[in-house]
């Protein structure tokens, strides 16, 4: 065994014009939930626990997209999803449509280990957090003055997220023609939220966890699910390794890109880099935008991305250390 | 190469003493079914139409738990899911939690065409079936006296989804199972056209007594549904086993990644990748070749391809034909 490693991400597709002390404050709340989950693998904690401890660090502070601080719905709500997996017996639990628990990704750690499910979502998921007494929080708590310029932001920006047109080019855009902005799902740069937050990590022992959340796309469609709670899409753990994605949803669906990288390990015996590399380069037809964090059970770690930027951060048991937004 | 179909009316502990009358309705069914396949490829339907029409008329029917003869929560009431995937394209849709939707595919294939997201669920889905004008029914069409019958049944036989703060216990399908219900079952079609074209669909009630808001494998692309340019998938069993194998999507990587023929890739996800008694599935290749495994007791299905191969089947090794 080569020692625990962990990764973290706070999103994929970030705007380049990005204020710098908003990016100070990123990298800040990285190397704080990295370090929560240094201290956690050396006191010898479990991969799930350590995956689990820092999403929920993730969600509680409102600068990533989830938990407080989470993307809006059109109708200016908030509805949030996550998934967590065990390497070991593969062992899952999602959530979807959560309106009022302060920690999803806790919740999707109680549908994996008290209920008969893998997955829960909407009322059934809120009525199985109230019978499990998990911290409950008006929908408010989630809401941040920032995020409702930003819903403003978005929809003057774009009319595809509200109404079911197929975007064509041009439409989308109308009021900028003159200098497109970069686009994440559907959306400018500018007013995108990255969509996610997750972990990643493997312990002394080589078991692997993953666990991802988020808030979804600014101005979505009430009950949109994305890639965060689906196996295999947004999460995914085995023997062989942890993943967690983020980005364009919709690619990452398509592409199956956490399942992706443990198959290319299993099946075509790459190791750890490649399956990342391959997986961004291969599996993201139609121009999809993405970025992910990886473990493996021997202690190695990875991360990769077309996106513009990634937030993201990893660390191993021999010292390495690395908090970066930009390639 | 050439057109291939394979569905199937769900995976389980079908009890081989399953009375005539019981079976044969349900034989005829799949027969039907799948000659409304064949005919359509035959007609020159692309095989995202092909898979589509399929499902709708097992949904209709109400012999399996999808569509009409849908399974109930715990709570009484209906919630079905259903999934769609066009192989060349990769293009999906996936909805959960409608309670309203005569045809839950056919909702799966608008989120698919007519919205920028993949995946609906619940209210959201429900209001978007509203705003295409889907035709949608009154409860009581899926709420029909056997599957309240079948709810009491599963109710008395196993408080696990009940109470679920009860250690998960040995679920007892038996005594249901006996009247050959389909408890845990889905519907499912996969298709291939001359060209190579593949799709996948698949839709389902869930499972009798599921908590409200399961969501189990059908709507998951990579798990109960799953299309590409190599083959098309559509499983049934245990949703969660499936969930945690992401069967659809594996049998694509065995298929991609280590060399696998389709048989030996189908064959390899019931023996070795999912436990026993959990999964079964269809499957077809570019090629047009057919697979129909299964590691539970029966397994509802039927297949046909362009070289004039059929199957109809319930338990392994005893095609009906």
């Amino acid at each position: 065994m080569g020692g625990w490693a962990i990764a973290v991400h706070g999103g994929a597709g970030v705007d380049p014009n990005l204020p710098k002390e908003r990016q100070d404050e990123a990298k800040q709340l990285l190397t704080r939930c990295l370090n929560l989950g240094i201290t956690a693998l050396r006191a010898s904690l479990p991969a799930i626990d350590v995956v689990e401890l820092v999403v929920r660090e993730l969600e509680t502070d409102p600068l990533f997209n989830s938990g407080r601080g989470s993307a809006l719905t059109e109708k200016g709500t908030v509805e949030m999803e996550a998934s967590i997996m065990d390497g070991p017996g593969r062992r899952c639990g999602a959530v979807s449509g959560i309106t009022t628990v302060k920690n999803p990704i806790s919740l999707a750690r109680l549908v994996m280990e008290k209920s008969p499910h893998s997955y829960l979502a909407f009322s059934g998921a809120e009525e199985f957090a109230k019978q499990h007494g998990v911290e409950m929080v008006d929908n408010d708590y989630f809401i941040t003055e920032d995020n409702l310029g930003m819903l403003k932001l978005a929809k003057e920006a774009d009319s595809i997220l509200f109404d079911y047109r197929i975007p064509t080019i041009g439409e989308s855009c109308s009021s900028v023609v003159d200098n497109p902005p970069l686009q994440m799902n559907g959306l400018p740069i500018s007013v995108y939220a990255p969509e996610t937050v997750g972990c990643v990590v493997v312990d002394r022992q080589g078991q692997c966890a993953a666990a991802t959340s988020t808030g979804g796309l600014m101005n979505k469609k009430m009950g949109r699910i994305g890639d965060s709670p689906l196996i295999g899409a947004g999460t995914y753990a085995c023997d062989l390794c942890g993943v967690s994605c983020t980005g364009e949803g919709e690619a990452i669906i398509r592409g199956t890109l956490a399942r992706d990288v443990a198959a290319l390990m299993e099946y075509k015996g790459l190791g750890l880099q490649k399956a990342v590399d391959y997986v961004i380069e291969k599996r993201l037809d139609g121009g999809g935008k993405a970025g992910l964090i990886a473990v493996s059970s021997k202690g190695e770690v990875a991360y990769g991305f077309n996106s513009v930027g990634m937030f993201r951060g990893c660390a191993t048991e021999d010292g390495f250390m690395e908090v970066g937004i930009w390639e | 190469m050439g057109w291939a179909i394979a569905l199937h009316g769900g995976a389980g502990d079908i009890p081989r003493s399953m009375p005539p009358e019981r079976r044969e309705p349900r034989e005829a069914a799949l027969r039907h079914c799948l000659q409304i396949g064949i005919d359509a490829i035959k007609a020159g339907r692309s095989p995202l139409d092909v898979v589509e029409l399929v499902v709708r008329e097992l949904e209709d029917n109400p012999n399996f738990n999808a569509g009409k003869g849908s399974v109930l929560t715990s709570n009484g009431t209906v919630e079905m899911e259903a999934c769609i995937m066009d192989g060349n394209t990769k293009n999906c849709g996936a909805v959960s939690g409608v309670a309203t939707v005569k045809n839950a595919i056919s909702l799966a294939r608008l989120v698919m065409e007519k919205t920028p997201h993949i995946y609906l669920g619940f209210a959201g889905a429900e209001a978007f079936a509203r705003e295409q004008g889907i035709e949608t029914v009154d409860s009581s069409y899926f709420i029909t006296p056997e599957n309240i019958e079948r709810l009491k049944q599963a109710k008395e036989a196993n408080r696990v989804q009940i109470d679920f703060t009860q250690p998960i216990q040995k679920v007892d399908e038996d005594a249901s199972l006996l009247k050959g219900d389909s408890q845990i079952g889905t519907v499912g079609c996969v298709a291939v056209d001359g060209k190579g074209n593949l799709a996948a669909a698949t839709s389902t009630g869930g499972l009798v007594n599921k908590m409200v808001g399961r969501i189990g494998d059908t709507p998951i692309i990579g798990a109960g549904t799953y299309a590409n340019s190599v083959c098309a998938v559509s499983a049934t069993g245990k949703g969660e086993a499936i969930i945690r194998a992401t069967v659809g999507r594996e049998l694509a990587a065995l298929m991609e990644y280590k060399g696998l023929s389709l048989n030996e890739a189908a064959t390899h996800i019931t023996n070795e990748c999912t436990p026993k008694r959990t999964t079964g599935l269809v499957a077809v290749s570019a090629k047009g070749e057919v697979t129909m495994p299964f590691n539970t007791v029966g397994m509802f299905r039927a297949c046909a391809t362009e070289d004039g191969y059929t199957e109809v089947g319930i338990w392994q090794n005893e095609p009906c034909d």
